[in-house]
């Protein structure tokens, strides 16, 4: 408490009361949102454990069992034919899925966030799916339906075209399931921008192709990179609907994923675990750009007038 | 160019906005289309500028009597500004102001030294000079309303059209801009319409008024003729405060001019004249509730002794002095001029 000070103060003495009630004031003045340092520190230490348990330490597990026989033997691993044929296929499978879906995407909010027309809750419930229905499902779709016993199996085998257990098939069910990153990126911020600038862009003299180069797109230009390294991630991480359509044909239809189970179950370890922390960089490369896009996707929000 | 709407209707779903309007701005004209929210003259507009389409089988747009209603809006050289603003963010003022030129196909794209000058002429009008190399988000409200105007007259428009053009702005900074506006028009005389919901604005600026309501027009005319001789229940009302008296025949001194039996009156609050209650001499007796001084006018707000209707009437503040009102005074005022109309409108 503070002690009782004489009335009379003349005004410098009341200002060096004043400036010892600061000093004897705590640093920090008490929130109301403020809860009690044992409830911090048990909370912090969970959220920490937490995190530690179950990114950081697995993140650890893989390149330490990696590099558990050296440099040699983790490059070793990248040598086999095998494994670089995996590599090659999950890169095509990217270069081919995510433009696929770049396109679509960027098709698929525009008339969503422009447009009003019948069908169009249906239609932006059906870009969901791919997250609702289990990865499995989506690959046995394609075997429904391209397989040799699905619809199209018997045409498709007259004209000697193979989709299931080939890369057409692991490109269809990959396409699939990252369909919704870039649309669902797009909506919202289509739909909390407004149509008012390409509206100015037309009465300008605008054609619809130069208010899409020179509007649209620069507007959206950091929501779309950020679902492209999405769907990229997705695409070349992707096990379970590749793994129904690919067959698991050794050098031909193994993906990077479907790679790292083979040589597990072949007690491969250091070359499982050598695949896997490629898996694991790329992972950690799509963190690092997803966090500065956020960043600059932020100022760019922060910008709209 | 002069700018003509024929009977002109649109709906959205089962709202109709726009329930066959028409519409004639005289080449030149500075004109307000004025009306509370949702009284179509946003919809009116955007049609104008080809943005929004009548609905199948209504009504013409003409510009300079050439039925423009099938162009699209970039060929129909209309400058449009939107409420707000709707600038490229992306891009730097001089790209924005510069747009319309570098859209142009390539046989009548000025070169970039013709777009450099043309952008400075117009950053000059429109007082930024200097600021060309900012980004949107870096101007003010009312900076960014002025590149908004010089992006629109970059193509060199024959009609300008503007939304609510100073609806999010700051008050004193919208008086500005309005003034500076009806400054600039007079400068250009560039067929002009301009969309507000603010009378005050709208009769300050304006050549033309025409007065919006419930998807139709109620009144075209000067700021003075719709603000003395308002056509309508709704028009007195919308254009500044007025007293809506229900039973006339209170008025003992008389019955005001052009007063039905059954009919309201209308009688702006500046219509009164107030004086101290004689016994026997004409008028309408009330009681002062409260004086209201902040202003250059004072505002009694009243209430009549009989009908205990409450009323407000605004004297000069010399007037009040000399009359010495207090609270609870009991005063005689007369109408000054009022207004009746035939049909019992409710509004």
């Amino acid at each position: 408490m503070e002690p009782a000070v004489s009335v009379r103060l003349t005004p410098m003495a009341a200002i060096v009361a004043t400036s010892l009630a600061d000093v004897r004031r705590p640093a920090a003045p008490p929130r109301a949102t403020q809860e009690a340092a044992w409830v911090r520190w048990l909370l912090t230490a969970f959220a920490l454990l937490f995190v530690g348990g179950f990114l950081v330490l697995p993140l650890a597990v893989v390149f330490t069992e990696a590099l558990r026989h050296g440099l040699g033997a983790y490059f070793a691993a990248f040598a086999d034919p095998d494994a670089l044929a995996a590599i090659r296929l999950t890169l095509l499978t990217a270069a081919i899925a995510v433009p696929c879906n770049l396109v679509f995407g960027v098709a698929a909010a525009w008339a969503i966030a422009r447009f009003d027309f019948w069908g169009k809750s249906v239609l932006t419930t059906l870009i969901d799916l791919p997250f609702a229905v289990s990865p499995v499902i989506s690959g046995l779709i394609y075997v429904l339906i391209f397989g040799l016993q699905g619809w199209l199996g018997p045409w498709l085998q007259e004209h000697n075209l193979q989709v299931i257990f080939a890369v057409p098939g692991i490109v269809l069910a990959t396409i699939f399931v990252t369909f919704p990153f870039v649309a669902r990126e797009l909506i919202p911020l289509m739909q909390a921008q407004g149509s008012d600038e390409e509206y100015a862009a037309l009465t300008l003299g605008a054609s619809g192709w130069q208010t899409f180069w020179r509007v649209t797109l620069p507007n959206i230009k950091w929501g779309l990179f950020y679902g492209v390294i999405l769907c990229n991630a997705r695409a070349m991480g992707e096990f379970g609907a590749v793994s129904v359509v690919s067959g698991h044909i050794r050098g031909e239809t193994n993906t990077m994923p479907l790679h790292v189970e083979i040589l597990y179950n072949e007690y491969n370890f250091v070359a499982a675990f050598a695949v896997a922390s490629l898996l694991a960089l790329l992972a950690l490369v799509t963190l690092g750009l997803k966090t500065f896009i956020e960043w600059k996707h932020h100022q760019a929000l922060a910008a709209i007038p | 160019m002069s700018i003509e709407a024929h009977d002109i209707r649109k709906t959205f779903g089962r709202f109709t906005a726009l329930a066959g309007v028409s519409l004639h701005v005289p080449r030149g004209k500075l004109v307000a289309l004025l009306g509370p929210s949702g009284s179509g003259k946003t919809t009116l507009l955007r049609i104008i500028a080809g943005l929004e389409y009548p609905d199948a089988g209504s009504g013409r747009i003409l510009f300079h009597g050439e039925d423009v209603t099938d162009v699209p809006p970039g060929e129909r050289k209309v400058g449009f500004v939107f409420q707000h603003y709707a600038l490229f963010r992306h891009l730097t003022v001089f790209e924005n102001i510069a747009f319309g030129l570098r859209v142009k196909s390539r046989r009548e794209r000025p070169d970039e030294e013709a777009i450099a000058q043309r952008v400075h002429e117009l950053l000059k009008l429109v007082q930024l000079d200097g600021l060309e190399r900012r980004y949107p988000n870096q101007l003010s409200g009312g900076q960014r309303q002025r590149v908004a105007l010089a992006r629109a007259l970059a193509v060199d428009p024959k009609v300008l059209l503007l939304d609510e053009p100073f609806g999010a702005l700051d008050a004193k900074v919208r008086k500005e801009l309005r003034r500076w506006l009806r400054r600039f028009h007079d400068e250009i005389h560039l067929t002009t319409i301009f969309v507000t919901h603010d009378q005050e604005e709208a009769l300050e600026i304006a050549d033309e008024v025409v007065i919006m309501n419930q998807a139709r027009v109620e009144q075209v005319g000067t700021p003075q003729e719709v603000y003395d001789r308002p056509a309508s229940p709704f028009v007195y009302q919308f254009l500044g405060n007025v007293n809506v008296l229900a039973d006339p025949a209170l008025a003992t001194g008389g019955r005001p001019p052009g007063l039905t039996a059954n009919g309201h009156i209308y009688v702006r609050p500046h219509d009164i004249e107030v004086g101290r209650h004689v016994t026997g001499a004409p008028g309408i007796p009330a009681i002062i509730r409260y004086i209201h001084t902040a202003g250059a006018q004072a505002r009694l707000s009243l209430e009549q002794v009989q009908s205990r209707e409450p009323i407000e009437a605004e004297i000069s503040r010399a007037v009040l002095e000399d009359l010495n009102l207090q609270a609870n005074d009991l005063v005689l005022l007369r109408l000054r001029q009022s207004r009746s109309f035939d049909e019992d409108y409710h509004i």
